[in-house]
């Protein structure tokens, strides 16, 4: 059984983990002594070497990133962390900030000086007013302790860090309308090219990471890369976030190497609620096809889980037992897309408008199996076809839902509504019996 | 390499599309690569003068580039050539084909389908390619999206929110070509849509290019809305007539009436855009003011109506044997510039002839016989240009075109303007113009310390320049000392052609001098006649003078507006005998003892020369016109007078015209002013200076309300120190006053001398010569209200 591997979140338990004092407390604060003692390329040189892929979803390894910044160019440069945290499901880089916010300043100063940026931003989502403040807090505290400002450290390196609150939109977790968002424009994807380490924040060579990438650097500064190497699969190094939501007995964030498997994440999550089956699940979130009993040994890292036909994501396992309704549920994902459509494209703006409109007839019970038919025509209308990613997450659940449960659709049209009691899948209809 | 090279050697690439290679420049799209082969790909965001957005995705192709595919077909908009790539369309590629239907699908289910009733069903891009690349029949059996409509975002453009298929091609318009961004997409998703900031309208000089580009009848003009169908219009290719910028337009008539005019394409000069002015300004050619007969003044001292016969004849008696002035206007076309210039000389015998209807100097008569005659630049010159001088000059009002193209070179590569102004106009700030503020008057002085100028600089001198003494001349010395390319640039369509054709008193048809005795037997050898008159003639306010004190004993007058020129000009035409060629009742035929009614634009054929000098001939857009060209009715008159100019029809001048050799001969040599200054003022005077807005009470402008809704208001622009002193802020009531009269205006607090004041020269509230009997350089005084 493949053992817990807690490193952002060993001491989360502590009440004052969050604190600057709670974080020196296990060393905090050591890595940027390292990491400006040595050469900003060297930094660059042991992160690629460590294997670390981005944790944001697509798993772009995060040096290799980082190399692409043109150097010397007399530019200003950028570092920008994604802590736009809003894929339904996903649920990471809330707690880790909320839990343990200065390891996440650590990693910003030293990236920001690994790709010789002096000025860093973190875009968190608006919603997390609790995240918000304790990051505000983190970083005067950091400010207030020398690891920020000038001279940092007495190393002659200059960084401000500062914190953006966004309004709220879902499509801002995609980089480059968070870049435009935080520019102060409405959040829409910019055309690429040009790409941000070219021409990203106010058309400057800008890195745009993950909180969790960023988090995981002190770490990788302080024990090295074979120790973070020495985790993983071959491929996936390292150790990561995976949430458990859902129907689980003891659902929470647990810390473990790529490759663990859903199988042994339930056996730390004390299994599927009591007196229910797994039915389905998503690996990385809802923009990531479900997965089914099937895949419980599926190995996840980014390539176990690509070959099953899914993508890692976020690591955002959303469980559900025999009690959902598919339908149901995937019809609350394509109404979240509907909701977050930025409306720049038409696939996405026109297509998740009508998509919600099919599955409420389908889930009421209204139409034939052509239907599904056109559905999965009308859903290879908009995968594909979109400026950005999020119509393809839009089409993910649809397409999976009808691979694996074409039969539920079918029943819903053959007895003219739902054959599911929507309240046997609440939490609160078995809080009795827990 | 210079920069010449760099526009000549571009890399060329070749790639396969449909199985056919094509070989473009490097950086071309791979939509209008395919173009190239005659292979349309359907689009609704794309337009290639903005820069791609990639929104709508119509134009998916299959792309692969040296073997490898992209897994997802790619919007054709969005990506340049490159070698070994090989583009399958719709034409090739079931995934293209698919893609492309399943997008016009999406598109189709939020629209409302109104096609019989919006004014875009015709001739709608949605319409067209929804039967090219559509679907006969909608699966969809959802709600539509629905909006309140339609909403106003000017008084000239609405907005029906649930036609529009969010390309951006007007929010990208606005922003990109026009630098005016009062419209953007608002809100998310499907509830996505096009709005303005509540307290700025959509106020932008440009904005019917929106309505034109509009691939839905999303954006419709308030005038034309629902007043025809695309079908039932006559469209003729046509010339605008209100400003030198020499836009190429369409005009559409139904049975007689203008009913809209759109931009028409011309690259070399007005791109595809033009003004809302150009577009929106043509009420006038309907007007009930319209003269629709001869008239003749009676022993009664009204005006009757008369038949041709009878009119020609009474205006023959004014004229024949008589000391005669002619004042052409500034509108008129080549053709009948050309009619007045051999009108005066052969029938009149007289060099009594001048275009300005403004004002006007000596200096400038002497500018255009010898300088500007003989200018050479063109919009391109503006594009190739290391730096951008504008002089009396304020584009975006006086020549909006030009400050298009100005501002294209500004947005691609920060072009450096300089402007020599009153203040920074709205304007020269998008233009980033660095201001040299000037105190009207002091303009040559000021241009003299212009310096790091080179033979790529171009100088831009406005007709207002002629108000400063000694700046004309100035300009002229700065071009030739850093050989810097000048433009000279009158507000009116009609004055660089009248030049041409000699509608001036220095100067005979082609450049000839009237001074010159072998310029004036090559042209009387031309036109078979013994001689030409060789006294030097009057201008404009040397007729004037001239008709006041009787040493003339008539004026031919053709459009002009006597309070163009000045405060006393209609008075002192008052004791002569005045033949007045108008399309409309004005304050020269309330005077005139014979009026001739003449053809509009609309209703004639002709050229006018641009800016540039080139030529933008046009033809009649309402056929079946009565109405005749100015140069027709003044061959007839000759005829009665008994000394035949023989230019019987448009065409026949356009031919004579042509036959007419450029005049090789030597030409006359400018004679440069001395520097003038502005007067001393202390205390509440100040200096006035003025310009026309765009939008006014221009004649041409009426009858147009929903234009004259965008016109920008009425400001007396003051710097902050005279704000001070006066204790006004911006927004307050200041009076200007001088001995005939006042404005009273909102102060705009600017940055501009302290001793001068700016207000619009003919705007609602404000008019220069009317009320204050001058536009600039006179001393006036600023009070608070």
């Amino acid at each position: 059984m493949t053992q817990l591997t807690p490193v952002l979140s060993a001491h989360w338990d502590e009440a004052d983990s969050f604190t600057i004092a709670g974080y020196r407390r296990h060393g905090g604060y050591t890595a940027i002594e390292k990491a400006l003692a040595m050469e900003p390329d060297a930094v660059i040189q042991l992160v690629k070497d460590s294997g670390l892929r981005g944790r944001g979803g697509a798993g772009f390894p995060t040096g290799m990133k980082w190399g692409f910044i043109p150097q010397g160019d007399g530019k200003e440069h950028y570092l920008v962390v994604n802590a736009d945290e809003s894929e339904p499901g996903t649920c990471k880089d809330v707690p880790l900030m909320m839990a343990n916010p200065h390891v996440l300043v650590e990693g910003v100063i030293i990236a920001s000086y690994a790709i010789r940026a002096n000025y860093a931003f973190i875009y968190v989502r608006g919603e997390v007013t609790h995240v918000v403040r304790r990051l505000q807090a983190a970083i005067s505290e950091a400010y207030a302790a020398g690891h920020l400002g000038k001279n940092i450290h007495g190393k002659g390196y200059d960084l401000e860090l500062v914190l953006h609150v966004g309004a709220g939109a879902y499509i801002c977790g995609e980089e480059t309308a968070l870049l435009d968002s935080l520019e102060g424009f409405r959040g829409q994807p910019r055309l690429r090219p040009p790409f941000p380490a070219i021409a990203g924040l106010y058309a400057r060579p800008t890195v745009v990471n993950n909180v969790e990438s960023i988090a995981s650097v002190p770490s990788i500064v302080n024990n090295g890369a074979e120790w973070f190497q020495s985790m993983g699969t071959e491929k996936s190094k390292g150790y990561t976030l995976y949430s458990l939501s859902g129907h689980v007995a003891n659902p929470g964030q647990f810390e473990a190497p790529l490759g663990i498997t859903l199988r042994e994440l339930l056996e730390y999550a004390g299994g599927i609620r009591a007196g229910h089956q797994l039915k389905f699940w998503t690996p990385g979130g809802s923009s990531t096809p479900i997965f089914t009993q099937a895949n419980l040994d599926t190995p996840l890292d980014y390539e176990g889980v690509a070959a099953a036909g899914s993508m890692l994501g976020t690591k955002a396992l959303q469980v559900f037992d025999e009690t959902t309704c598919v339908v149901r549920a995937v019809l609350r994902w394509t109404e979240f897309y509907k909701h977050e459509s930025c409306g720049k494209c038409t696939p996405c703006r026109e297509g998740t408008w009508w998509l919600v409109q099919i599955l409420r007839d389908l889930e009421a019970g209204k139409g034939t199996a052509a239907d599904l038919d056109k559905l999965l025509d009308i859903v290879d209308n908009i995968a594909g076809r979109s400026f950005c990613a999020l119509a393809d997450g839009a089409a993910s659940p649809i397409i999976s839902s009808l691979k694996h449960f074409r039969e539920e659709y079918m029943q819903h049209l053959n007895q003219g509504g739902c054959p599911f009691d929507p309240a046997a899948s609440t939490l609160f209809a078995t809080a009795g019996s827990r | 390499m210079t920069p010449e090279q760099a526009l000549v050697e571009v890399e060329m690439i070749t790639c396969i599309i449909d199985g056919f290679e094509v070989t473009v420049p490097k950086g071309t799209l791979v939509i209008r690569a395919a173009e190239k082969l005659g292979i349309q790909i359907p689009r609704f965001c794309d337009h290639p003068l903005l820069s791609p957005a990639g929104a709508c995705r119509q134009c998916l192709v299959d792309i692969e580039i040296n073997g490898r595919a992209f897994p997802k077909p790619q919007a054709s908009c969005t990506i340049p050539v490159e070698t070994g790539m090989i583009v399958k369309t719709q034409l090739t590629s079931p995934v293209a084909e698919k893609a492309q239907k399943g997008i016009m699908e999406l598109l189709l289910i939020n629209h409302p389908l109104d096609c019989p009733v919006c004014d875009k069903g015709g001739e709608c891009p949605l319409q067209n390619q929804a039967m090219s690349s559509g679907r006969g029949e909608s699966r969809y059996e959802g709600v539509k999206r629905t909006f309140e409509k339609p909403v106003a975002i000017s008084s000239q453009v609405l907005l029906d929110r649930e036609r529009c298929v969010l390309c951006a091609r007007c929010t990208r318009f606005s922003d990109q070509i026009a630098g005016d961004p009062f419209i953007t997409l608002n809100e998310r998703g499907a509830l996505q849509q096009v709005g303005i900031y509540e307290k700025d309208p959509f106020e932008s000089y440009y904005s019917g290019n929106t309505v034109q580009i509009c691939p839905v009848g999303a954006l419709t003009g308030a005038s034309y809305r629902f007043r025809s169908r695309p079908f039932d219009l006559v469209s003729t290719p046509s010339a605008c007539e209100h400003c030198a910028s020499g836009c190429a337009m369409r005009t559409d008539v139904r049975r007689g009436k203008t009913l809209r005019r759109l931009a028409g394409e011309d690259a070399a000069v007005n791109e595809e855009w033009n003004c809302d002015k150009g577009r929106w300004a043509f009420k006038y050619i309907s007007s009930k003011e319209r003269i629709a007969s001869p008239l003749v003044r009676g022993t009664d001292g009204e005006l009757h109506e008369a038949s041709w016969p009878e009119a020609l004849a009474a205006a023959a008696a004014g004229l024949k044997g008589k000391r005669v002035g002619v004042l052409v206007g500034g509108r008129a076309t080549v053709e009948d510039a050309y009619g007045y210039s051999k009108f005066a000389r052969v029938a009149l015998s007289t060099n009594d002839i001048d275009f300005r209807a403004r004002a006007h100097s000596d200096e400038e008569t002497s500018f255009l016989s010898a300088v500007a005659l003989g200018l050479t630049t063109t919009y391109a010159d503006i594009d190739r240009a290391d730096k951008v001088v504008l002089l009396g000059f304020e584009p975006e009002d006086e020549s909006p075109i030009v400050f298009l193209r100005i501002f294209k070179q500004v947005r691609k590569r920060s072009l450096p303007v300089l402007t020599v102004a009153a203040f920074a106009s709205r304007g020269s700030k998008k233009m980033k113009a660095t201001l040299l503020p000037v105190v009207a008057g002091n303009e040559a002085a000021v241009i003299a310390g212009i310096s790091e100028l080179t033979s790529r600089s171009v100088i831009l001198v406005g007709e207002r320049l002629s108000e400063s003494v000694g700046a004309l001349s100035a300009a002229k010395a700065l071009a030739d000392s850093t050989g810097a390319k000048l433009a000279w640039i009158p507000r009116r369509a009609g004055e660089r052609g009248a030049l041409d054709v000699g509608a001036i008193s220095t100067l005979l048809p082609g450049g000839r001098p009237v001074s010159d005795p072998a310029a004036r037997v090559d042209l009387a050898a031309a036109w078979g006649v013994d001689s030409l008159p060789t006294s030097s003639g009057r201008t404009t306010a040397q007729i004037l003078a001239a008709a006041e004190s009787k040493e003339l004993d008539a004026v031919v007058i053709g459009g002009v507006d006597p309070l163009d020129i000045s405060a006393q000009a209609l008075g002192q035409l008052l004791n002569t005998f005045v033949l007045s060629l108008e399309i409309s009742h004005s304050a020269v035929t309330a005077i005139a003892d014979v009026v001739l009614p003449v053809a509009a634009v609309a209703e004639k054929s002709g050229t006018f020369l641009d800016w540039e000098g080139r030529a933008r001939a046009f033809d009649k857009a309402i056929p079946d016109s009565l109405t005749r060209s100015d140069v027709r009715i003044l061959s007839m008159l000759a005829d009665e007078i008994g000394a035949a100019i023989n230019l019987p029809t448009v065409a026949a001048t356009a031919r004579e015209i042509q036959s007419l050799d450029k005049w090789d001969g030597a030409t006359v040599a400018f004679a440069p002013v001395s520097d003038g200054s502005a007067p001393k003022v202390s205390g509440s005077e100040a200096v006035l200076a003025s310009h026309r807005l765009l939008l006014d009470l221009g004649t041409l402008q009426n009858g147009e309300a929903n234009l004259a809704g965008t016109a920008r208001s009425a400001t007396a622009n003051i710097s902050q120190g005279r704000a001070a002193t006066l204790g006004v802020a911006e927004g307050d009531l200041v009076q200007i006053s001088t001995q005939r009269g006042s404005v009273t205006v909102p102060a705009h607090i600017t940055e501009m001398d302290d001793s001068s004041v700016w207000i619009p020269r003919n705007s609602e509230g404000s008019q220069a010569i009317a009320n204050l009997g001058n536009v600039s350089g006179e001393v006036v005084t600023v009070v608070k209200a």
